[in-house]
């Protein structure tokens, strides 16, 4: 191989005395794909942002072509080519395509005007040499997710990127446009480009990757050639570092009598004739594409999406739900898939987050008694084992894998009979994934039913007893358990026939 | 089953940041409101003789009833990430009612409490429109502003009505043994705010609801009673002011009270509460009156004339607002 482009050699970062980093060494060549993989808080952020220069490192180099770069700052860092493409994209929503790739550099004509023509002709220009098909004329709030992340990564290329970053790519795009993302990958390296590809997906970390770094409690455990990487338990093994033996914890529970039955629901544009049935005690996975309707089927059991036709039946009793407090009476909760938007109070208490939807239950004359509250939340804090120094801190402090396990308590503690769990493990570290998944069959085992979406096809086919795969509105198909594999749910995502 | 080993590294880090540094910082950044007052007061008392005697600190209370009151209110509207631009007007409308009122013959207690609901009526019709509607608090308090002050010159056109009866100009002037009456129904009003706030499940959803109303109302929080509860509540205390404020005066007047919502949500925002929702404190907001009122009081006693009180009171309420912002920042990046 040709002379590294960035080398970072013994880098340690401290805040106050903790370190975040201590001796990570990391060498990225020319044209090759760089995955840097670990728990949540083994210290990714922290060196993504020692590079973008977001941070100061406390000791260690920083080699960029053979130079040695005494602080890294912003400035630097973009002049010397090294691009961030965050998890949250940063766009101007009310904007071209095209004015967003020359976000701050748009060309000019003489007149000190924007020159429209060259600005759309450039972008035409770099979308092509990249083979993606976006209209630079668009605005980019009519694109998708997928292209706005596209038109960053163009910006990029635009300002001569040399090391591109990219945290957690794919995190919410669907399995088609993530195909997309992955060849552009192939294409930017074809061009020379380097990239550090940060994620929590294995199977993308194994197609495009040449080399990996593992990194656990900001540590440096070992950078290895893909080739020499046999399987996924190996890298996971070197990320939590024990061995991983049933991450899923899934005990079959006996099912009971059907709690909930769906019938002929449908929404038009979004939800086709959908029909299902739960039991007590199952959990029932719903696969498929991003946008193929999973989210909108809990959203109509929920009351937050108004259907045009179809009933809902629980506990063979025909019910209507409107809003939240309906579903909610009936027994039902709902863990949405986005924490901070839709989940969390950010600011206020850990306590308060638990007992938000069932504050009801510790009113006496009137008054909110905070003992018996306190006394609930601290009892499922060690139930589901919420890593938190005092129930009293702003939730915004803990990490995102016990928020998560936070909110499930919220539900939990209402002792629902009906539980509807939208990606209850997106952006969760895989030692809190366990815990979470173990709670879930527990819940289930306790005679609970179990709605759980997912885009991961691993956790659908190592948690449901059934699952129904989306396709475009439709229930495309209804697997039972021998049935429920990878790639028996792809086929009918996709709309193929299932092999038995 | 796994143990999190990941998260443990954030919670040890919380832990080991307390050093004495690290105190120091949270003193000052939990309670630079109270260091502020402190400090106001220790060089009133020594720049001025009569600062620090026990008659003008009464004096500085009775004064700062008024805009107590209103701060309570305005405390829960902004809480929920709301805003009340017609306070102001709402103090006009209610004096002028009262006035009204009892100049007709009305007994004083009916009075008061008609006015009160009064008050309390046009909080809920502009919570209605704020959570029902979806218009913005800004605005649609912005167009109350002018609805209500037109509506209090209507009214009276254009004259104060004046109110002589005695027991009427007590709630506002009277002492019970050497308490003033003003102070003591600013007391309870404080008190009923706090345990609201704090210990009823209303309270709790206020904050709930500033903070992420998705998140509110996926737990089942009716967030429409409890927004519209909120500024129907401000209202009634608003009207309160109003009548306290009429008192004072002997008189029911259009003009009285314009322009004192901005000190309310300057004393709501000295005190820490987050304009933007989520968070704040009656405590703090007590603060943030204690802190425009001593200023006020102070200016008075060093002779600054009223032209040069208006710069310094909006100066002060800017670097108020500056550091709450930078404090602000230093949370988030941390």
């Amino acid at each position: 191989m040709s002379s590294p482009i960035l080398e970072l050699q013994h880098i340690c970062k401290e805040f106050s005395g903790v370190k975040a980093l201590s001796d990570v060494s990391l060498t990225v060549y020319p044209g090759s794909v760089h995955a840097l993989v670990g728990e949540n808080g083994a210290g990714k952020s922290t060196l993504i942002k020692i590079l973008t220069g977001a941070y100061s490192k406390t000791s260690g180099t920083i080699t960029f072509q053979g130079q040695e770069i005494e602080q890294m700052d912003p400035k630097l860092s973009k002049k010397l080519g090294i691009h961030c493409i965050y998890q949250e994209l940063n766009v101007a929503r009310y904007q071209t395509v095209a004015e967003n790739v020359f976000l701050g550099t748009q060309p000019t004509t003489r007149f000190g005007l924007i020159d429209w023509k060259k600005m759309n002709r450039a972008a035409k220009e770099i979308f092509s040499s990249l083979q993606i098909d976006i209209n630079p004329k668009q605005l980019v709030k009519d694109i998708s997710i997928a292209q706005k992340q596209m038109v960053e990564i163009a910006r990029a290329i635009s300002q001569n990127a040399k090391i591109l970053i990219m945290d957690e790519p794919t995190s919410s795009l669907s399995e088609r446009e993530t195909e997309v993302l992955l060849s552009l990958v192939e294409e930017l390296k074809q061009k020379g480009v380097s990239i550090l590809y940060v994620s929590h997906r294995m199977d993308e970390i194994f197609r495009v990757c040449d080399t990996v770094t593992v990194l656990r409690d900001g540590q440096h455990i070992k950078t290895l050639p893909m080739n020499e990487v046999k399987n996924v338990d190996t890298l996971v093994e070197l990320m939590v570092n024990r061995k991983v033996t049933d991450y899923f914890n899934k005990v079959d529970a006996p099912l009971g009598e059907p709690i909930l039955s769906v019938q002929n629901l449908a929404k038009s544009g979004v939800l086709k004739n959908i029909s299902f049935e739960l039991r007590r005690g199952e959990i029932l996975g719903i696969a498929g594409l991003v946008g193929a309707g999973r989210t909108e089927i809990a959203q109509a059991l929920f009351g937050l999406l108004k259907k045009d036709t179809g009933d809902i039946y629980i506990d063979h009793q025909k019910v209507e739900i409107k809003k939240p407090s309906d579903a909610i009476k009936l027994g039902i909760g709902f863990v949405t898939e986005n924490r901070k938007e839709t989940g969390l109070a950010l600011k206020q208490s850990v306590r308060a987050n638990i007992t938000m939807s069932n504050l009801k239950k510790y009113v006496k004359y009137l008054l909110v008694n905070k003992q018996a509250e306190k006394k609930a939340a601290e009892e499922y804090k060690k139930k589901l084992n919420i890593k938190t120094a005092t129930l009293e801190q702003p939730i915004s402090t803990l990490s995102g894998g016990n928020q998560q396990k936070a909110i499930l308590s919220r539900w939990i503690i209402q002792e629902p009979r009906i539980l509807i769990l939208d990606e209850p493990c997106r952006g969760v570290d895989v030692g809190a994934k366990a815990e979470i998944f173990a709670q879930i069959s527990q819940l289930a085992q306790q005679g609970v039913g179990i709605i759980m979406i997912s885009s991961e096809i691993p956790e659908i086919v190592g948690m449901s007893d059934r699952a129904i795969v989306m396709r475009e509105g439709r229930i495309a198909g209804i697997l039972e358990k021998p049935a429920i594999t990878p790639d028996n749910i792809l086929k009918l995502a996709f709309g193929g026939g299932v092999s038995a | 089953m796994l143990k999190d080993s990941a998260s443990g590294l954030e919670v040890t880090q919380n832990r080991k940041q307390t050093g004495w540094k690290d105190t120091l910082y949270l003193i000052f950044d939990k309670g630079s409101t109270m260091v502020g007052l402190v400090l106001l007061f220790v060089v009133l008392s020594i720049v001025t003789t009569d600062f620090l005697t026990v008659d003008n600190l009464i004096n500085v209370t009775r004064q700062a009833t008024v805009l107590c009151i209103m701060a309570v209110g305005m405390t829960f509207i902004i809480i929920t990430g709301g805003i009340d631009l017609s306070a102001g007007s709402q103090i006009a409308v209610s004096g002028v009612a009262v006035a009204g009122l009892i100049t007709a013959g009305v007994p004083i207690p009916l009075a008061v409490l008609l006015t009160i609901i009064l008050g309390g009526l046009i909080g809920l019709f502009i919570g209605a429109a704020v959570s029902t509607q979806k218009i913005p608090p800004f605005i649609v308090t912005l167009g109350m502003t002018t609805i209500l002050s037109g509506l209090a010159f209507v009214y009276t056109q254009g004259n104060p009505i004046a109110v002589t009866d005695a027991a009427f100009r007590a709630l506002g002037r009277g002492y019970l043994g050497p308490i003033p009456i003003p102070v003591m129904i600013m007391v309870v009003v404080v008190i009923i705010g706090h345990v609201l706030l704090t210990h009823t499940r209303f309270g709790r959803y206020v904050y709930t609801i500033g903070d992420n109303e998705e998140a509110a109302r996926l737990c089942g929080i009716n967030v429409t009673w409890v927004k519209t509860g909120v500024y129907a509540f401000g209202g009634a205390v608003m009207a309160i002011a109003g009548i306290i404020l009429a008192s004072r005066l002997s008189t029911g007047s259009p003009n009285s009270g314009t322009g004192s919502e901005l000190d309310a949500i300057a004393a709501v925002v000295l005190g820490g509460t987050n304009l933007f929702g989520g968070e704040g404190k009656i405590v703090g907001t007590l603060m943030g009156v204690a802190i425009i009122s001593i200023l006020n009081n102070g200016l008075n006693l060093l002779d600054v004339s009223s032209y040069n009180q208006l710069m310094i009171k909006g100066l002060v309420i800017l670097l108020a607002v500056w550091l709450n912002s930078i404090k602000a920042r230093k949370k988030q990046s941390v």
